[in-house]
């Protein structure tokens, strides 16, 4: 770990100005990712932003029924706030299933959704990387696999994205506010995370100096059901090796709407449009689950290691589905 | 018959409790407020800190190792290469001859290390130092094919490696039921909460060695770094009251002991702390090697076994030899007329594989017991019943008769409290909504070892009260209690009368914390002090009296086959769409002689079962073959059994004693709850599914469909 | 680069020079020779560092010392001020919930920060009704305390300890 400056101003745009003026400098919150990768020495920043003071840390209701979380809301406190229970209990569930007690409460809603990967090669500076190290390989294509990435993978980056948030956040077409040197802009949860192309050292569309300030939901769909679903090694505090956030909303025994995003298969939060698709106007059977399943996993690209996560993936999203319509059966 | 239930008060001291008592921990309140010191939690005036440097490839030759940058920090004090570090007396131990050559023998060795004034420069300092490798090709992975398998020497097998009883070639052939089978298991990390710590302090003029050392074995550690670093033992002391856990992997020194030794020789009238990191400990702390086990049972139709073989292939390192003897409870567990076992070794550039909890009987009774399970299967006996079939009336290794020997009994006692009768054998037959559900059995078995060589020493003081000494460590196995508890029984009086003296070197030698011998060995020396200190001043002592006395050699050794054995049960739930695979419920029935503080007991018994239950369904050390290094190295990666994962846990003994082994009548608990409890569990995930899972751990995928 | 931070511990203030890089854990380990938190990974992946950052249990391996200045930190030996055990303390020896110890002044921190965790009402990931009231039955006990890893297996009476005070 190389020394560095810390500051902690007050205001966001001071923030702002302050990681836009030095390349060295990244913004730091609950610190449970970055303070690990300054020990794994996977970033050697100059120069620390503090931002818990300048981020809100409140739950709003906005205007058109929708929510707003400040970007500085830990993750406990919007797992458990009353509102994100009761409208978006998918959110509260997703959070729930990450990390542990301590962590959530130290991470913050900003903090989650720019997560790095886990990938074991990405966390060990002995092993060449494309995400840490630009140009120098990726070790986890021809290597341990078992959590590489079966969706929109390429030749440079196999890693996927760690969050459960982000998954519930996709599922629920979230938007992101982003204050940067040239002004807010917001951007849909679905797009934010990128996929590696040829780049995977971003991860997200942000720019140096852009800083996450919230997310906002819109307001929840009415009539329908939610639920997250992770499946993992150990029965918690472990990374998923898929997971399914899920809202259908059914009308006579037949899908009127889908909305479905998985984790653990890719480099960002996969939202599953094409299930989504397959499953509009579809009658509520197991043959549906099947085939929407089928379809957005028709491209997968497995390896070695992790051909598991197609059937296991195929198997969750029924599961889910079949879950949240027992009554409609 | 079992002990009161965990969680009543502690009995209240001013009783003389006898040693079966369920006395709370002496040390509790120590532990639980976190002021129990621990090896690098001793005070210090202006420490240094040492941090290593670990070679990124598996095999090779250092050719340079730049140190500049490391040295113009701020705060550096050196920087220990092979070029400058002190030379040690005795190399002929490789894993010892730390910084004394350029070779590179595994990944994650120590090739230079930076002592600084605060850690947070240490660190950074190590990162700063660049190492150049010349490197050669490297060979990590265990296959049954290897070219260079050989048998490994009896002296460190510590048993033959081959047996051969019958014809079991003949038998096999004649046997109407067979059962040819491999299981595998994978490399396995103790991780013991409290990473291996040493902190050191070098005195000249005479060279005086102190060590704060996180060790299950004060003397052992001494003997070592005398060795290496050429001074007498008694210029040696290794001090260790608490000890964070060790599973074996504190069982005996290691680099890390040697590379603060050096540092600490180098910078005389400092202290030198080092505390390895989580991933360090993937390279140096030691492991259960990997292991490919064929076992080939021959029976009849009734289930009655005929052969019984069972061939194991293992690696070792280069650097260092180890053999895991996972054959060894094949020649004695079961009746079969006809065995042969063997034991086969491949050397790879890998680091040193070392103890950990029941080396060789936890990988070799998952084979065993899964065998077993298979064949009760292919019999259709159930599988309480089949074992029951097969149970010896005396040792058919050696033809002694057993010091007590009551695996039956626990069979039966476990099959009656989990409420086994009436079960269903047909696999995949119970479901509860989702999740599919079965129950599973498996033997468990562990030798009552003593290990000779310990002395206690009793004195009385002018408050009344007797100080017993003895270098024995705890480890969280009740050692602080127990030891207390058999002092005050061997001496008669009550526990409050007994101030117990462990962790250090320069008290009376103590044998390792290893093997489940500690109580047995430590408790006979106790003995043998008492009843000196009894005959040399009487029951009524002067202040001052003082006696030391060894533990003595006990004939019985050799003429009783002692064993500890026990029975798993367990449920199992495995997920019909995601595979997941959960344990709501164990039960253990044990044999362990007499069972000394219910409490501790239970507790090292019910750990066992849960390490047991991580073992089945977590544990794997994943290795990259291009790198030669353990890729998840570290807890996130290295998944152990976290609180969610362990459901009702439930220990159970026999009321006994084995008036054989030692005066306490008591055998060691420690290892035994983990032998067979991943049979059980993997027993009674194919009783769930119809999925037989030969290689561990049980990992969703492996039930997908 | 050093910096002067005021760390409130176990009811004593410390006026302390740390480097930026120094770690909640560090500093209090290190620095200020409080060792009842432990460093079991120092990755946020053990539990063992679990203290209480005013009420709440954060893990102290992963907080930056001088993003905490002015903190008020308890540890397990601050949960027993006056010699008397904190009840979950005394739950952990009566219920023998620990082995070696080295995990059990975080599992105890832990515990503590949990049972006001869900005294606030707050639901886990074992909660079936996110909406409805917690009941801490063992389940959800089991579930709250996973960050906190034993490798003793001490799990079954580290619950039972944690349930005997819940009620």
């Amino acid at each position: 770990m190389r020394p560095f400056e810390y500051t902690r101003p007050a205001r966001a745009a001071e923030a702002v100005a302050a990681v836009t003026a030095d390349p060295g400098a990244r913004y730091l919150a609950g610190g449970t990712n970055l303070v690990d990768h300054l020990k794994l020495g996977l970033t050697a920043p100059t120069a620390l932003v503090d931002v818990r003071d300048a981020l809100d840390d409140t739950v709003r209701t906005l205007a058109d029924g929708g929510t707003s979380i400040g970007a500085g809301v830990p993750n406990s406190d919007l797992a458990a706030h009353p509102e994100i229970r009761r409208r978006y209990p998918v959110l509260s569930a997703a959070l729930l299933a990450g990390a542990s007690g301590q962590l959530r409460n130290m991470a913050t809603t900003g903090g989650n959704l720019l997560q790095r990967t886990r990938c074991v090669y990405f966390q060990d500076v002995t092993t060449p990387c494309n995400k840490r190290e630009p140009g120098s390989g990726c070790s986890a294509l021809e290597g341990h696999g078992r959590d590489n990435a079966v969706l929109g993978a390429s030749e440079f980056c196999v890693a996927t994205h760690p969050s459960d948030m982000a998954v519930a956040l996709c599922a629920l077409d979230a938007r992101v506010r982003v204050l940067g040197p040239d002004g807010e802009r917001t951007i849909p949860v679905n797009g934010f995370h990128r996929l590696p192309g040829a780049t995977p050292e971003r991860d997200t569309v942000l720019s140096h100096g852009e800083l996450v300030t919230a997310v906002e939901l819109p307001p929840p769909v009415p009539g329908a059901r939610s639920t997250y679903r992770k499946v993992r090694e150990r029965a918690s505090y472990a990374f998923a090796l898929v997971s399914v956030a899920a809202l259908v909303q059914v009308r006579d025994s037949q899908f009127v709407d889908a909305r479905i995003a998985f984790g653990g298969l890719a480099h960002a939060p996969w939202r599953a449009r094409r299930a989504e698709e397959v499953l509009r106007g579809r009658p509520v059977t197991e043959e549906s689950f099947q085939v929407a399943a089928d379809a957005e996993l028709a491209e997968a690209r497995t390896g070695r290691d992790n051909s598991y996560k197609v059937p296991l993936t195929v198997n969750t999203l029924a599961s889910v589905l079949r879950e949240l319509t027992e009554e409609d059966r | 018959m079992t002990a009161t239930a965990p969680g009543n008060p502690a009995t209240p001291v001013s009783q003389p409790p006898a040693a079966d008592e369920p006395m709370a921990r002496i040390e509790g309140r120590a532990k639980v407020t976190g002021t129990a010191p621990y090896a690098y939690e001793h005070p210090t005036t202006e420490p240094l800190y040492l941090h290593p440097v670990l070679s990124t490839v598996a095999r090779g030759r250092v050719t340079a190792v730049h140190t500049g940058d490391a040295e113009q920090l701020d705060g550096v004090r050196a920087v220990l290469t092979s070029k400058n570090a002190p030379r040690l007396a005795d190399t002929s131990d490789l894993e010892f001859a730390v910084l004394q050559s350029d070779e590179v023998t595994f990944h994650g060795q120590i090739v230079a290390a930076v002592a600084a004034d605060s850690p947070e420069t240490a660190r950074e300092a190590a990162a700063l130092v660049r190492v150049d490798y010349e490197e050669r090709p490297h060979d990590v992975i265990l296959r049954s094919d290897h070219q260079d398998l050989y048998t490994p020497g009896e002296a460190v097998a510590g048993a033959a490696p081959d047996s051969h009883q019958g014809d079991t070639d003949t038998a096999l052939a004649r046997s109407v039921v067979l059962v040819d089978q491999t299981y595998r298991t994978p490399r396995e990390y103790n991780n013991p909460m409290e990473p291996h710590s040493t902190v050191a302090f070098w005195e000249t003029l005479p060279e005086r060695l102190t060590l704060y050392d996180s060790t299950q074995g004060a003397h052992t550690v001494r003997a070592t770094m005398a060795t290496v670093f050429g001074l007498p033992e008694e210029n040696v002391r290794v001090i260790a009251p608490h000890v964070g856990g060790g599973f074996g992997s504190k069982g005996a020194a290691k680099a890390h002991n040697v590379l603060v030794g050096l540092a600490a020789r180098a910078l005389p009238g400092r202290t030198v702390k080092l505390a390895l990191t989580r991933r360090h400990m993937f390279s140096l702390t030691g492991y259960r090697p990997p292991t490919i086990q064929r076992i080939r049972l021959g029976a009849d139709t009734e289930g009655r076994l005929e052969a019984l073989v069972h061939d194991v292939t293992e690696l070792t390192s280069r650097t260092k030899e180890y053999a895991e003897m996972s054959g060894l409870s094949s020649r004695m567990m079961y009746a079969a007329p006809d065995r042969t076992t063997s034991h086969r070794l491949t050397a790879l550039d890998v680091p040193v594989p070392f103890w950990m909890r029941a080396p060789g009987e936890a990988p070799g009774m998952f084979a065993l017991e899964s065998a077993m399970d298979e064949l009760a299967v292919a019999c259709g006996v159930d599988p309480v019943e089949l074992r029951v079939r097969n149970d010896p009336g005396a040792d058919p290794q050696t033809g002694r008769p057993w010091s007590g020997r009551h695996l039956v009994q626990c069979l039966r006692e476990g099959a009656e409290r989990f409420g086994w009768q009436g079960r269903d054998p047909v696999p995949g037959h119970h479901r509860d909504g989702a999740w599919l559900v079965g129950t599973g059995v498996a033997s468990a078995v562990y030798p009552r070892l003593t290990s000779p060589g310990s002395a206690a020493e009793i004195e009385y003081g002018a408050d009344g009260r007797y100080t017993v000494s003895i270098g024995a460590a705890d480890i969280g196995t009740g050692a602080w209690t127990v030891l207390t508890q058999i002092s005050a029984e061997a001496l008669g009086c009550p526990v409050d009368r007994v101030t117990l003296r462990i962790g250090d070197s320069d008290l009376p030698r103590a044998t390792v914390a290893g093997g489940s011998s500690g109580t047995s060995s430590w408790g006979t020396a106790v003995h043998a002090a008492a009843r000196a200190f009894r005959g040399e001043h009487g029951a009524d002592p002067r202040p001052g009296a003082r006696t030391r006395a060894e533990a003595p050699e006990n004939p019985d050794l050799e003429r009783y086959a002692m064993y500890s054995f026990g029975a798993h049960f367990a449920e199992v739930r495995v997920h019909a769409d995601t595979g997941e695979v959960r344990v709501p419920r164990m039960l253990g029935v044990y044999s362990v002689g007499r069972v000394i503080n219910p409490r501790t007991a239970r507790s090292q018994l019910v750990g066992g079962m849960v390490m047991g239950l991580s073992m089945a369904l977590h544990e794997q050390g994943v290795v990259d073959p291009r790198f030669g290094n353990v890729v998840n190295g570290d807890l996130a990666g290295y998944h152990v059994a976290a609180n969610a994962d362990v459901g009702e846990v439930e220990a159970h003994w026999l009321e006994e004693s084995d008036p054989h082994l030692n005066p306490m009548g008591a055998a060691g608990v420690g290892e035994i709850g983990i032998v067979g409890t991943a049979a059980a569990i993997a027993n009674a995930a194919h009783h769930a599914t119809g999925v037989r899972v030969r290689e561990l751990p049980l990992t969703p995928d492996r039930f997908l469909r | 680069m050093d910096t002067t931070i005021t760390l409130h511990v176990d009811g004593a203030e410390h006026t302390l020079t740390v480097d930026t890089r120094t770690t909640l854990l560090d500093a209090l380990r290190d620095r200020l020779g409080v060792t009842s938190p432990k460093k079991g990974c120092d990755h946020g992946q053990c539990g063992s560092c679990t203290v209480l950052l005013g009420d709440r249990r954060i893990l102290a391996c992963l907080a930056l010392a001088v993003a905490h200045d002015g903190a008020r930190v308890t540890t397990a030996a601050g949960l027993a001020p006056d010699g008397e055990l904190h009840p979950l303390a005394r739950a952990m020896v009566d219920h023998d919930g620990f082995q070696c110890g080295y995990c059990t002044p975080g599992q105890v921190c832990s515990a503590v920060g949990m049972l006001a965790e869900a005294e606030a009402g707050w639901p886990s990931h074992a909660t079936r009704d996110l909406t409805a009231a917690t009941e801490l039955d063992d389940a959800e006990i089991r579930e709250r305390m996973s960050g906190n890893l034993c490798r003793c297996g001490a799990y079954p009476n580290i619950v039972a300890a944690i349930r005997e005070v819940s009620r």
